[in-house]
């Protein structure tokens, strides 16, 4: 029905056409998945602190200020730790370093594997609440029936906002014995 | 073979046609089948929400019903139907022959029906079909999802493919097979609109697929996309799906326009007002539904400078709409104006469209969002958007141009009929949601609070009576195309303006084999 000349433009048309929709496909996972990522981690939106430990830098302490750090643990759905915080609030001065445990005990008969995932509100004080040391950063596996005090150092940071008077950090934990296992990496102690 | 053959015989002749007027039968047909069974679940719904309690359905059988009549009805009804008027009327109305691709046009048609057969068959399967709503927010479609989900995935994927191949289709006949003469600024809107939408199809259809991957990903192979405990984030999953999701809105929307913008004229007897305007306007809508997606989610915690960002995008979408708005007022101004069955539906459709965009517009003002989000006020919203917009655009489009398809003369009365109960109707089920919604109803509950009663009965009673008039619909098209009064006449239509009106009655089975001179 159609002449050479159109059925090449046709084809040519088609070939640009399907081109564009891999090219959304891939799009997807190439650029929409660590844009956002990075945006959260960069603008500190969705309260997610910072997956990596903090670098300390030199400052000095600000003891004319007290900020109110609460200490918030919930359990996944069908997660069955024990898991809380050992103070509920700590009062720290901006700058400094400050430093609590996490208590968490493993009640069934067999091993497992935990990953607490924090979030900080309000979500403004992401950006301004520095982890040097915290079990958020591994997974936390536990023998049938062990206990453990988990680890946590801060610091406020100075500039953090100055209406910003307490802050809420809240951890949930989330059962990942068998992601763990399905990468190999289940190590019970 | 001579080349003016006519179609062969039998049952192989739709399924191995490749004929634009066979599958766009087809289409319309499969997406009116579609229109019904997603009408039965709507019915199930009302049913259950007449009075308050639990009577008929159980809780998460009521949560199947209400995600599989959004899916259903969005791509079984709406897009289908669209794509089969898109199939019989841009060749006809650009002088080409045929689709440009004849035979992916098949295969864009058969990959449908059994793809509604396989999610309609997760009904009877063990754990019930999909129960996290349409818009299958992570961790509901994936953590709790019941085993069916894979079936839907799966799904969703070769919906995917159709409508990309169908929208190749499209832009292809578009760009490569109109007449000589007829110029881009000379193309029917009918054809404009279909031609963005097909790009919107392009862009957006591939990033759904890209969505329901990752929620494959994350229930089989051990990803952690959307699930928080592996690092991801269950919000990522809301941005991801309404990238896809606005501009799905105006695919759904946007040939809908064409078609009151082809029938106004029409019975309006002058020319369109502001064709150019209209054609930059639809192009505006297209542009501007990529970056206003975060409306959809002002409550997920966004920074405020995001919800502003999304608050104004979408604000401005009012302008281009309000463009065409008024320039469908504009070209009935002074016309000489019948109210035949297709202007009735247009009217309707201006008439309740508006009144739609102006509840989007209250909804895209992010501080009183909070109050509407998933709110019986946001169902009332798009449901005066997809249904009195898109099904009754739909409406029009099969009377005004079903005497060209089938030679035949539609009932008047029985069409006329037709659109005022379902225009009763349809104002009776959604307008008291409005009410429901601001008074704090919530969305997708199979229960509710004793004082949502007299409203919600209103509604189902409204609803029984638009499900009804569907009925009349179908019986005035079956009795048209089996006993209706057979005409002759090149224009049904005496305002009718366009190449497919220059064609005999009924359309024979090839069309514009030479093609047609455009002055």
């Amino acid at each position: 029905m159609a002449n050479t000349t159109t059925e090449r433009s046709i084809t040519y048309t088609v070939t640009k056409l399907a081109v564009v929709a891999v090219a959304m496909f891939a799009f997807v996972f190439v650029v929409m998945v660590p844009l956002y990522n990075v945006l959260c981690d960069v603008l500190g939106i969705n309260g997610k602190t910072s997956g990596e430990r903090y670098q300390v830098v030199e400052s000095s302490v600000d003891i004319g200020r007290e900020i109110r750090v609460q200490f918030v643990t919930t359990n996944n759905e069908g997660m069955p730790w024990v898991f809380h915080p050992t103070e509920s609030v700590l009062k720290v001065n901006p700058g400094a370093v400050n430093s609590t445990v996490f208590y968490a005990k493993n009640p069934l008969a067999k091993a497992m594997v935990a990953q607490a995932i924090p979030s900080v509100a309000p979500i403004r004080a992401a950006d301004y609440f520095h982890k040097t040391e915290c079990f958020c950063f591994n997974q936390q596996p536990l023998a049938a029936g062990a206990e453990t005090d988990m680890p946590l150092q801060f610091i406020v940071d100075q500039d953090l906002p100055a209406d910003i008077k307490t802050i809420t950090l809240s951890y949930t934990l989330f059962d990942v014995t068998a992601m763990a296992a399905s990468q190999g990496a289940v190590a019970t102690r | 073979m001579s080349a003016h053959h006519g179609p062969s015989k039998g049952f192989m002749r739709w399924v191995l046609t490749t004929n634009h007027k066979d599958i766009g039968t087809m289409y319309l047909w499969f997406s009116f089948a579609m229109f019904i069974l997603g009408g039965a679940f709507a019915m199930i719904i009302r049913a259950e929400l007449f009075q308050p309690g639990l009577q008929i359905v159980e809780p998460d059988f009521f949560n199947q019903m209400t995600t599989m009549h959004g899916l259903v009805m969005v791509f079984g009804a709406i897009m289908p139907s669209f794509v089969g008027l898109a199939n019989w009327m841009i060749p006809m109305m650009i002088g080409a022959p045929d689709m440009a691709l004849p035979r992916m046009n098949n295969l864009s048609f058969w990959l449908l029906p059994p793809t509604f057969a396989l999610l309609a068959s997760t009904l009877f399967m063990d754990g019930g079909a999909p129960n996290f709503g349409w818009t299958f927010y992570a961790p509901l479609s994936t953590t709790y999802a019941p085993d069916t989900v894979t079936y839907f995935i799966f799904g969703v994927h070769l919906l995917g493919l159709s409508s990309i191949m169908g929208s190749i289709n499209i832009i292809a006949t578009v760009v490569n097979l109109r007449a000589p003469g007829m110029t881009y600024m000379k193309m029917p809107m009918f054809v404009w609109t279909w031609l963005i939408t097909a790009f919107l199809l392009i862009a957006v259809m591939p990033v759904l697929a890209g969505a329901v991957t990752m929620m494959l990903m994350d229930i089989h192979f051990g990803t952690s996309f959307f699930s928080a405990a592996g690092g991801g984030d269950p919000v990522l999953f809301q941005h991801v799906f309404w990238f896809f999701g606005h501009p799905e809105v105006y695919i759904i929307i946007l040939p809908a326009f064409g078609v009151v913008s082809q029938i106004i004229p029409t019975f309006a007897r002058k020319p369109l007002f502001g064709y150019d305007s209209m054609v930059y306007a639809t192009a505006s809508i297209a542009f501007l539904s990529f970056i206003v997606w975060a409306h959809h989610m002002y409550t997920v915690g966004m920074p405020i400078t995001g919800e502003l960002f999304f608050m104004y995008a979408t604000m401005l979408i009012a302008v281009p709409t309000g463009v065409k708005v008024f320039n469908w007022i504009t070209t009935m101004w002074k016309g000489s104006m019948t109210f035949e069955t297709p202007m009735l539906f247009c009217i309707g459709f201006v008439f309740l469209f508006t009144i739609g965009g102006f509840t989007g517009v209250m909804l895209s003002l992010a501080p009183v969002d909070f109050q509407y989000h998933d709110s019986y006020f946001v169902v009332a919203h798009f449901h005066y958007v997809m249904v009195a917009g898109a099904v009754f655009s739909m409406s029009a489009a099969v009377y005004y141009w079903l005497p060209k398809w089938t030679g035949k003369m539609y009932s008047e009365n029985m069409g006329k009929a037709h659109f005022w109960i379902s225009f009763f109707g349809f104002n009776l089920t959604f307008f008291p949601q409005h009410f429901l919604g601001l008074a704090g109803m919530p969305r997708r509950i199979p229960d509710y609070a004793l004082q949502f009663t007299d409203f919600n009965t209103m509604s189902s009673i409204g609803a029984f009576i638009y499900g009804a008039s569907q009925i009349l619909f179908l019986f005035n098209v079956v009795k048209t195309v089996v006993s209706g009064e057979p005409t002759s006449e090149e224009k049904t239509w005496d305002g009718a303006e366009g190449l497919e009106w220059t064609l005999p009655t009924p359309a024979p089975y090839h069309t514009f084999s030479t093609p047609p001179d455009v002055k």
